[in-house]
């Protein structure tokens, strides 16, 4: 059987894979890149290092969580390539941030000291640095329908007025532990806690972003191909009955 | 002194009634005898004049326990040690209680404790360990541990109590660094691999990323020991030039081979790094009484512990059980087995035993099944488990959460064969319960007692 040619070719921007992909979130890249193609486009993943310069044309940007020493060791670089970010946010490319880079992405961390460093100012929202780490699995309900994943970070995360959340809190701590709200979205740019990774388990939110990314490459409209996602289905929905069942016990 | 001899009576009595109720790897006499004696592991370990040799690290600590214990004891001493990772202060009393006397001082000469970084730490500041094996920092139980960077610490920490000797990874970033915190006077010997396997080093490490600069490795030296593989399982270790030592300094001499070559029970290249580890300590504790040969002899005859490449015979065809618990293991356990395959089951569950977060998952490659593929995925979570192989497209032939359902459809299908069980801890512990019982098989916490 001949290769279908490719609908288009799909730049994904990994940011600091070395220092900021703890936790599995390689997941995330590998989900997007391998999705793509199943969908008949080409993926061109490229890994951004501390130093390196970002691709003239970003159609999609990742990023993961880290260690305090990994995020300590990308704050330059992010200073400097930060301008480019917020343009091309600002512009519509569509970008997933996780944990330390969600916090990297808002206005600030304030760390336990009161020492206040800034972030992006991509997403309104602030973290506050706290000793006791938010751990454990969640279930949030999302505009991309119910989405789960593993959340474990110190900071505790509040929106600014008028900043949408990612999700509501099933199940699990969110930003705060206390208002119920996970992450934060604005335009095509989404922030989360949610490790797991967050996108092998809950594929509507991977095919959102690659709509997203696939109308800037193409200027056409994503045209999917039928995937069966019943393993992902399957996996979600029993995490979704196990986490938010009203028995008691985990 | 009447006090500890009551503790060890306590213990022991302990020992029995937990014995009888099955409970093999129980750490309740220890805690038993220590509430008694609070000093009772300093008191008993008062007369072990020969080293107390701590051996810890992330990943290979039972493996290399046994391989040190094993060579020690080829060489005619008495060792004392904890086995089937009984992994705290009151887990080592426990396991000492069968054959200490009543006076509660043991009778060995040298101890040798696998300790998790936390329980090291914990156990040094009770007793100091004249010496420490430590082997690498991986991410593991994230969950509980948090960061890397922690437990990094935290070994470093325990190298800065030891009176005597460390041996330290050469090629881990993480542990070669804690060389920096000893005691003055304190001796290093390194342990690591060859520049002849140096490429696979990444699939079994970490990312040091706490410093700017690159990390620079020290030149092994003579007293150093760096293992060259010749297959899967045999090897022979050469040592360095004389001249080596130095991090960044003048190349060594030529490295020569003194042990080998040796070739092991246990396949693989993590099995062969844990022996080039272990004898490098055998022989900062043996000195001039370490004998090559003697060496080679006990490394051929160790078995590999309970869920580390486990064979078992069911009706004349081998079951092979291997414990997975983070992304460097399950990525070295495939390495391993790849040039084999054999029909595969995969269990994971997410208890707290396990890690919670199966997050880890998604950093190993499984490519090396893409051509047998996968012919059962199990444990709670058995979906993410076959989606993970979706997606470095492996074929899963069936998915099914419940284990000794997926057992017995896994062993049914695959009649004839060679069959290979990845599992996490508490899933391991549910299937071996199982073929135990069915098999005729040593229980958990007998095995590695002589
Ligand atoms: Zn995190």
């Amino acid at each position: 059987m001949n290769e279908p040619a490719s609908k288009g070719s799909v730049t994904l921007v990994h940011l600091y894979p070395r220092e900021m992909s703890i936790y599995g979130d390689l997941g995330n890249t590998r989900c997007l890149a391998t999705r793509l193609r199943r969908h008949g486009y080409t993926p061109n993943v490229v890994e951004h290092h501390p130093g390196g310069d970002l691709p003239a044309q970003v159609h999609l940007v990742v990023g993961g969580g880290g260690q305090d020493s990994g995020q300590a060791r990308v704050e330059a670089d992010l200073a400097r390539i930060g301008a480019q970010l917020v343009h091309a946010a600002a512009d519509g490319v569509p970008m997933l941030m996780i944990c330390g880079m969600y916090q990297l992405f808002g206005n600030a961390f304030i760390t336990a000291d009161g020492t206040r460093l800034p972030g992006l100012g991509i997403l309104d929202v602030t973290t506050q640095g706290n000793p006791t780490r938010m751990i454990g699995p969640v279930v949030l309900d999302t505009a991309y329908g119910p989405v789960v994943g593993y959340e474990n970070h110190s900071g505790a995360t509040t929106l600014g007025p008028g900043q949408e959340p990612f999700g509501r809190v099933l199940a699990g701590h969110g930003n705060n532990g206390g208002d119920g709200t996970e992450g934060a979205r604005t335009g095509n740019v989404i922030g989360s806690y949610l490790h797991g990774p967050i996108l092998p388990a809950n594929p509507s939110l991977a095919d959102a972003l690659i709509a997203y990314a696939v109308e800037r490459a193409t200027g056409r409209a994503f045209e999917p191909e039928p995937l069966d996602d019943s393993l992902a289905d399957e996996a979600r929905g029993r995490q979704v009955r196990r986490l938010t069942s009203t028995r008691p016990g985990r | 002194m009447l006090r500890t001899t009551a503790a060890v009576i306590a213990g022991k009595t302990a020992r029995l009634a937990a014995r009888v109720k099955g409970g093999g790897g129980s750490a309740f006499p220890g805690l038993v005898a220590e509430r008694i004696d609070p000093r009772f592991l300093e008191h008993a370990l008062a007369t072990v004049r020969d080293g107390i040799v701590v051996v810890s690290g992330t990943n290979g600590k039972t493996t290399t326990t046994k391989m040190l214990v094993a060579i020690l004891r080829a060489h005619g001493r008495r060792v004392l040690t904890n086995p089937t990772g009984s992994n705290f202060t009151r887990g080592v009393i426990s396991s000492m209680l069968k054959d200490l006397p009543l006076s509660g001082k043991a009778t060995a000469d040298l101890a040798v404790l696998e300790l998790d970084e936390a329980h090291a730490l914990k156990f040094a500041e009770v007793v100091t360990p004249t010496h420490a094996l430590l082997l690498n920092v991986a991410r593991d139980q994230l969950d509980r541990f948090a960061e890397i960077d922690h437990t990094a610490d935290l070994l470093a920490r325990l190298a800065a109590q030891v009176s005597a000797g460390v041996v330290l990874n050469l090629d881990d970033p993480f542990i070669a660094r804690a060389q920096a915190r000893l005691r003055p006077g304190v001796r290093t010997r390194w342990f690591g691999v060859d520049s002849s396997i140096a490429h696979r080093l990444p699939e079994v490490l970490e990312q040091d990323v706490r410093f700017a600069e690159d990390w620079q490795p020290p030149i092994p030296g003579s007293d150093d020991g760096l293992l060259a593989p010749l297959d899967e399982r045999s090897f022979t270790i050469l040592r360095g030039g004389e001249a080596g030592g130095e991090a960044g300094g003048e190349a060594g001499g030529e490295a020569t081979a003194y042990i080998g070559p040796v070739t092991l029970t246990q396949r693989g290249l993590a099995a062969m790094i844990n022996a080039t580890a272990a004898t490098t300590m055998a022989r900062e504790l043996l000195g001039p009484a370490f004998d090559p040969a003697t060496t080679v002899r006990a490394l051929q005859a160790v078995s590999p512990p309970f869920g580390r490449g486990e064979v078992i015979d069911i009706d004349g065809r081998p079951v092979e059980l291997v414990l997975v618990k983070n992304p460097a293991g399950f990525t070295v356990a495939l390495g391993t087995y790849g040039s084999t395959p054999v029909a595969t089951m995969i269990a994971i569950n997410d208890n707290d035993a396990d890690g919670r977060d199966v997050s880890w998952l998604y950093d190993v490659s499984f490519a090396s099944l893409r051509e047998r593929g996968v012919a059962m995925t199990s444990g709670v979570r058995a979906y993410d488990m076959a989606l993970r192989l979706d997606y470095d497209d492996v074929a899963v032939a069936a998915v099914e959460p419940e284990l000794i359902l997926a057992l017995d459809a896994f062993l049914a299908a695959h009649p004839d064969e060679p069959a290979r069980i990845f599992c996490t801890y508490t899933a391991m512990m549910a299937l071996r319960r199982t073929l135990a019982e069915r098999h005729d098989l040593p229980e958990f916490g007998e095995e590695g007692a002589a």
